[in-house]
């Protein structure tokens, strides 16, 4: 019993990991633009599905992630010059669909240059399970807690230390504000694509040596990404990786006590019950409503 | 920014009633609908219209909610699947005539909606995206897993319609059946627009603010158009299972949601015959691209992109507005 407690947690905690990298996605972008950016998953899904062909191109592991982070933050930065900049004095409800368009040109594109087979990368220091107690844990969900850990804290000091992401923060405050004292916001939004993609595909690549990845395995997480946001209060860092956690720690101990069946379901089973009880989210006082 | 539609201001009193949009639109739509048939050369056609005018009726309220209210649902697919189940189970399982199963389950999901949005549809911003979103995921999930109520991934077989002791069968009648439900929709949803309440609804699209301070209780107005979107998902969800015989955990999906959403911001948000538009295009849209099957996401998704940048309000206002027209 005690062990598959652990053994619960531990995934868990795996997945809520980069549903917390997901949902910073999703809080970064809501705070440049306001708007809710469905095509957060794809970014998730450009990751992994660009290391594995790295990979097959014959790269060592390591340069084929960096490489495939890149890529999809790239990928996020052309994005936002074609279908969001545009737009970006558009309603927010058009802003979302656009997004939403995104999304399906990119995952039709996924399926046309990766047909709808499912991939894998292989461990980044092997698949021997280790023990813990009685239960046992890839070494990968290792890489996995490190690698958002290690990237929560470079995204604080990015906002904290650089120019760059002080104006980012400023504009998530009070977006006129900003442009009064001289912050250009078009840049902000920009920079906010790209670096809520690259989170995202640090996720994807961290994940996909445990739960595979596809052209399609993007919507799910992005989903939950956005229901762990909600969750910790939309807008909010710490919210959201508190929402991520939390997310994946119950998802992980409502498939394993509860039912397997309903595995996905719990995410939005627990949103849904957030919005009804405790609408603002678990740490989400910024966006409240004023009269 | 600023109001995307037809402001509070545009009352026309001495407009002739043909050439108002609840009453001449109506005539319009129903003078296509009944001469359609002219131009419509064989069962394959018909088959395309059935579909059209099912899609459209769910438009047509997911528009009120969307251009309208200024929500956006993204779980509507479960409606629509929820109504198509939930009729066949009532039927098939429990032995309710389909008469009764249909209705019933249609005020069913009227009830649910409204339940999921009265607590959400009082807070702000994306609440109800998120609600709606999960709501659609749990029915989906549910629908696919309960395999001994709903047959599981591979869907279930459903009874024919019967109306008045006969099954109703064959295109060509079902094709009258739903092109009078969509006029009979679009007529209901353009006076709601037209009634006190219709406005009230559009000065809330327009500033929420202001609309309160002149009394408008925009939480019970956006929980009405709800509430009513719904309910036409699920009656158009029912009538396509009804009249395919047959239904799958797809039409519950995620993309299918999307699908609905899209339909109807393709066509122009805020505008009931947007929505018609938008339904028509995107059915056809996909049986044209049958021979593009593996580009099929990826044109729809630049179509949709392409069309809210360019016409951000969507196809027909933008038309109706180049033409000096109204776009309702």
């Amino acid at each position: 019993m005690g062990s598959s407690w652990l053994q619960f947690v531990a995934g868990g905690l795996t997945s809520g990991a980069i549903y917390a990298l997901v949902a910073l996605g999703f809080a970064i972008v809501f705070n440049a633009s306001g708007a809710i950016n469905f095509a957060q998953g794809e970014f998730v899904m450009v990751g992994s599905m660009s290391a594995v062909t790295l990979l097959g191109l014959g790269l060592p592991l390591p340069v084929a992630v960096v490489l495939a982070i890149a890529a999809a933050a790239v990928v996020a930065l052309i994005i936002e010059r074609i279908a969001i900049a545009p737009a970006r004095h558009a309603e927010t409800v058009t802003l979302i669909i656009i997004t939403i368009g995104v999304s399906l040109f990119l995952r039709g594109l996924a399926q046309l240059l990766w047909g709808t087979g499912v991939f894998r990368l292989p461990g980044f220091s092997g698949d021997e399970p280790i023990a813990v107690g009685n239960a046992t844990i890839l070494p990968q969900s290792l890489w996995v807690l490190g690698g958002a850990a290690v990237s929560v804290v470079l995204l604080a000091t990015f906002y904290r230390r650089t120019l760059l992401g002080k104006a980012m923060l400023a504009t998530s405050y009070n977006r006129l504000a900003a442009q009064l004292v001289g912050i250009d916001t078009r840049v902000v939004l920009f920079a906010s694509f790209g670096l809520a993609a690259a989170l995202g595909a640090i996720g994807g690549v961290l994940i996909a040596p445990i739960a595979f990845t596809s052209y399609d395995a993007g919507i799910m997480l992005g989903l939950k990404g956005f229901a762990a946001a909600m969750l910790g209060g939309l807008g909010s860092f710490a919210g959201a990786v508190a929402g991520g956690l939390l997310l994946g720690l119950l998802e992980g101990l409502g498939a394993g006590f509860v039912s397997s069946a309903y595995k996905d379901a719990i995410a939005f089973v627990v949103i849904l019950a957030v919005l009804f009880f405790l609408p603002g989210g678990l740490l989400g006082t910024r966006h409240r409503d004023r009269v | 920014m600023g109001p995307a539609i037809a402001t509070v201001s545009e009352r026309v009193p001495a407009r002739h009633w043909v050439a108002s949009a609840r009453s001449g639109g109506t005539l319009l739509l129903a003078a296509i609908v009944a001469f359609a048939p002219l131009v419509l050369p064989n069962n394959y056609a018909y088959d395309v219209a059935v579909q059209i005018a099912l899609n459209a009726i769910v438009c047509v309220g997911l528009n009120l909610l969307i251009g309208y209210a200024g929500q956006i649902s993204l779980g509507h697919a479960g409606f629509f699947a929820l109504g198509g189940y939930g009729s066949a189970i009532l039927a098939t399982r429990f032995g309710v005539p389909v008469w009764v199963s249909l209705p019933a389950t249609c005020a069913m999901v009227g009830a649910l909606a409204w339940l999921v949005g009265r607590p959400t549809l009082r807070l702000k911003g994306h609440t109800l995206a998120m609600a709606t979103l999960g709501l659609g995921v749990i029915i989906s999930i549910a629908i696919t897993t309960e395999d001994r109520l709903t047959g599981g991934p591979d869907g279930m077989a459903v009874p024919p319609l019967v109306l008045f002791g006969a099954a109703v069968q064959g295109e060509r009648l079902w094709y009258w059946i739903a092109g009078a439900l969509l006029v009979a929709a679009v007529w209901l949803s353009l006076n709601l627009i037209e009634s006190p309440n219709g406005r009230a609804l559009r000065a809330l699209h327009g500033s929420e603010v202001a609309a309160q301070t002149l009394g408008i209780d925009a939480a019970r107005f956006k929980l009405q158009v709800f509430t009513l979107s719904a309910v036409f998902a699920a009656l158009a969800g029912a009538l396509t299972a009804h009249y395919a015989g047959f239904i799958t955990p797809v039409k519950s999906s995620f993309l299918h949601s999307v699908e609905l959403v899209i339909m109807v911001v393709f066509g122009g948000m805020a505008s009931v015959f947007g929505a018609v538009v938008g339904a028509a295009v995107l059915t056809v849209l996909p049986q044209l691209l049958t021979v593009l099957k593996d580009y099929e996401m990826m044109v729809f998704g630049a179509v949709l992109v392409a069309t809210m940048v360019l016409f951000p309000q969507g196809i027909v206002p933008t038309l109706a507005r180049r033409f000096g027209g109204r776009a309702r």
